[in-house]
């Protein structure tokens, strides 16, 4: 047995598991953690197909930064509720199983109707990963992917400034008329807002 | 390597099967939205898996944009599921029904 192979055989089952537990979880922050499991695995996962930098990546953004945001926003909320078990529609939960189901199935067969067992490039880290990874990727990136990259740094400041908006606490703004009928009244008196 | 790449493949149809049962069955806002994570990671292994098929890295770079994007995803929709709590003190996502007819 090929390492890789020892490898997938060992993370697979470990990924398929902790998503499925991300599910059957009452509680969201188990659900988080299983979650950061199955990023870890995804990441090893990026290590065997040759992307290192994406393994890297991954740990950083995803199980990192993004994981903490979850946990910070599940405190926020309070974690002590427990989800209510009405369903308002009916037998929802077998139909979306069951499509689940057909979607794997669909997909399975469309992979095996592909792909068949094709197999990469044996001299991907050779050839295509040439000078290490980080190198030949920001080749890539910095020349053909010039213009998406730069778009997404727009993509980031605008989602920046919206979370900043969303999540301030609003009051409603008040007229010039409002104002001037606070300061003839004092506090106290005048328009309530 | 001698894993083929539908191995992986197929283990992100897995994956994504399961987090679009998730989005389905669970209630609870934020449990959809990891949900919703889950589905990306899927995708963003297929496309590794791609790249590695097809020799060139191509599909690194997509992985890494689709990554930039689901950060920027992840924060205007935590953003929106704070503001939901606030006003309908749930993240239960029935309870947020009054645009409901």
């Amino acid at each position: 047995m090929a390492p890789d192979h020892i490898v997938f055989w060992v993370f697979a089952p470990i990924s398929v598991g902790s998503a499925v537990a991300v599910l059957f979880q009452r509680n969201a922050v188990h659900s988080a953690l299983f979650l950061i499991v199955n990023f870890f695995t995804l990441a090893v996962f990026y290590l065997v197909l040759g992307a290192p930098f994406l393994f890297a990546v991954q740990i950083i953004v995803y199980a990192g930064a993004i994981m903490v945001l979850f946990l910070f926003v599940i405190m926020l909320l309070g974690v002590d509720r427990d989800e209510s078990l009405v369903e308002r529609l009916k037998g929802q939960r077998p139909t979306a199983i069951l499509l689940g189901l057909g979607l794997a199935a669909e997909i399975f067969v469309a992979v095996r109707a592909s792909l068949g067992l094709a197999k990469g490039p044996a001299d991907f880290d050779q050839v295509v990963n040439e000078g290490g990874n980080a190198e030949a990727l920001s080749r890539v990136l910095f020349r053909d992917y010039f213009l998406p990259f730069e778009v997404t740094s727009i993509l980031l400041i605008v989602a920046a400034v919206a979370a900043m908006v969303l999540a301030q606490k609003r009051e409603r703004a008040r007229t010039r008329a409002e104002a001037e009928a606070f300061q003839v009244a004092g506090p106290g008196g005048g328009v309530p807002t | 390597m001698r894993t083929p790449i539908s191995y992986f493949v197929a283990l992100s149809a897995i994956l994504f099967a399961i987090g679009t049962v998730g989005v389905l069955v669970r209630k609870n806002a934020l449990v959809i939205f990891m949900s919703v994570e889950l589905q990306l990671n899927a995708v963003n292994l297929a496309l590794v898996a791609f790249s590695r098929m097809h020799g060139n890295l191509n599909g690194q770079v997509l992985a890494f944009l689709s990554m930039v994007v689901a950060a920027a995803e992840v924060v205007v929709g935590l953003a929106i599921i704070v503001n939901v709590y606030r006003r309908l003190h749930s993240a239960n996502v029935d309870d947020a029904s009054i645009l409901r007819w």
